[in-house]
């Protein structure tokens, strides 16, 4: 009964926040109801007993992912009235993308549901009486560690191409050596003179 | 506690929705109380360490001041700035607020005594108070000022820094616990050298410990790294324009964020409910008094370096978070597991 309530009110939630993502005209509203929406289908992930994905749903999508995005978006100077010009000149493309995809889930579905290995897998994936964390670990880090490793270094070359994109080396910038200034001393850095009256200081 | 309102004749589900309704009760008010007493002990050391009274009118040695405090900021107006975003002007010091009481729902107080003991309870813990930082930037946001959007700005950068080493600590202490639930890395500190409870005491995690307690004070923008609210830049920070009980709830989330880290660094690294030796005498002791006892001594050494440590400068917090604590927490990493490797799991044939 609980059960139910609960996949009601998360189903509902997930579906109208993201309706709202892409209708509310201010972005920072769209990128909130986003937020909104992954944090319900974490509820929903809890729902079918993956508490370890939920977690990591909301620790790496809410927590990271948009605050980044929020970060942004928050400060941008967006003007409106030119965001929607273009809005009926992209309508006719925008329809074909959204077809292209729905047709690739449709065919996706349709494949995966009729394959024969899938459905061997499908029936009993992992022994039940494992956690959550214990059955991923042991599928992520033995069947699929080759997979696993090479999405590790697929993001290693977008951070490493994103880093060389970004920087630059500005000259005139005054760094602080934590090292060196630690390893100062009154010794080296104060002087006890006496300075006779009439001359200056010498410096 | 449902078994309990079963004998009385409720169906399942009824009697564990009262039960955890009753248990949501008894965390939640308690720790308002607490967080009321806390701010004076806070006010009360800090004056001490400055050679000043603290609060000493209100009620016997100024013991009702919190609640003189919060009766002024009740009855006052709230005040919403005209170029405010209204709606997001007053859910972020709701959100703040929510995300400070809901952490504690997988904190165990004693042995087997806690809300929802799940098997993923520290990354609840971590997902939870990444959720924090939204109370800070909305409000920033929201405000349509611009000495709060600094805030806003500086907050969401430093608080996702710090959330990273915060990450790898928990992984270490995680990979010696072989656990992510809270009960169960209380449970795996007993008896270190036969006689001591607390991972603080093994050399491989006692590193981590100091540094938990660092980034948990930069987590909860605690000085020395309060940039978030820095008067002498900022005004206040992201609690400018809030005025009232909106402004109350700020100050009461920050105090139960305070808390809860205290409650962590007792619970990750200091044994929990378990006593600090492993002598059977000590556990006459209600767990829980242990689990206080520790809290309220990491509240006194929060209030201690917010006396006597000045502020970092932002970029100095940028180089610690990340030149600093993410090597080194992602060495100890590889060095826990490593070992663990090589003496636990027998990978040394």
């Amino acid at each position: 009964m609980i059960h139910v309530l609960a996949f009601y009110l998360f189903a509902t939630l997930v579906v109208c926040s993201g309706a709202l993502t892409i209708l509310s005209r201010n972005p920072v509203h769209s990128v909130l109801w986003l937020i909104l929406a992954f944090f319900n289908a974490a509820g929903l992930m809890v729902l079918l007993g993956a508490e370890f994905i939920a977690m990591l749903l909301v620790i790496v999508y809410v927590g990271a992912v948009a605050v980044l995005f929020l970060f942004v978006v928050m400060m941008l100077d967006i003007d409106f009235a030119e965001l929607r010009a273009g809005f009926v000149d992209y309508l006719p493309f925008g329809m074909l993308i959204a077809l292209v995809l729905l047709a690739e889930i449709v065919l996706g579905i349709g494949i995966w549901s009729a394959g024969p290995i899938e459905l061997a897998q499908r029936a009993a994936p992992v022994n039940p009486e494992m956690s959550n964390i214990q059955a991923i670990g042991t599928l992520l880090y033995t069947r699929y560690i080759f997979l696993f490793e090479a999405a590790g270094i697929v993001l290693l070359v977008a951070m490493i191409g994103a880093i060389v994109l970004t920087h630059r080396a500005r000259g005139g910038v005054k760094g602080q050596n934590i090292a060196r200034q630690n390893r100062r001393r009154p010794q080296d850095a104060v002087r006890n003179v006496n300075q006779p009256v009439g001359q200056g200081v010498e410096l | 506690m449902t078994a309990f309102f079963q004998n009385w004749g409720l169906p399942f589900n009824g009697a564990w929705l009262l039960s955890t309704v009753i248990g949501i009760l008894v965390i939640a008010l308690p720790l308002m109380l607490a967080v009321a007493m806390i701010i004076y002990a806070d006010r009360k050391i800090w004056a001490a360490m400055a050679l000043r009274r603290g609060p000493n009118v209100v009620g016997p040695f100024g013991l009702l001041q919190s609640f003189a405090d919060g009766a002024k900021v009740f009855l006052q107006e709230t005040i919403i700035p005209s170029a405010a975003n209204r709606a997001l002007f007053l859910i972020a010091p709701i959100i703040t607020f929510t995300v400070a009481l809901i952490a504690w729902a997988v904190i165990p107080f004693q042995a087997g005594v806690v809300l929802a003991n799940i098997n993923v309870g520290l990354l609840y813990i971590l997902a939870i108070s990444s959720l924090g930082v939204y109370g800070i930037v909305l409000a920033g946001w929201a405000s349509n000022s611009k000495y709060p959007f600094y805030s806003a700005i500086r907050a969401s950068a430093q608080m996702i820094s710090y959330e990273v080493s915060i990450g790898f600590i928990l992984v270490c202490v995680v990979l010696w616990a072989g656990s992510f639930n809270l009960t169960a890395i209380v449970e795996s500190q007993r008896g270190y050298y036969g006689f001591i409870n607390g991972h603080a005491f093994n050399p491989l995690l006692f590193p981590m410990s100091i540094m938990f307690l660092v980034s948990a004070m930069a987590e909860t923008g605690r000085a020395p790294f309060d940039l978030t609210e820095a008067e002498s830049e900022l005004v206040a920070g992201y609690q400018t324009e809030y005025s009232s009980m909106s402004f109350a709830l700020y100050w009461l989330g920050e105090y139960a964020n305070v808390i809860l880290m205290c409650a962590l660094n007792a619970i990750l690294f200091w044994g929990g409910y378990l006593p600090p030796i492993d002598w059977a005498p000590l556990y006459y002791v209600p767990g829980i008094i242990w689990l206080f006892a520790k809290i309220l001594f990491f509240f006194f050494v929060f209030s201690w370096v917010k006396a006597t440590v000045p502020r970092y400068r932002y970029d100095q917090l940028m180089r610690l978070g990340w030149k600093v604590f993410l090597p080194v927490s992602l060495f100890f990493v590889f060095l826990v597991s490593g070992f663990l490797m090589f003496t636990r799991y027998g990978g040394a044939q």
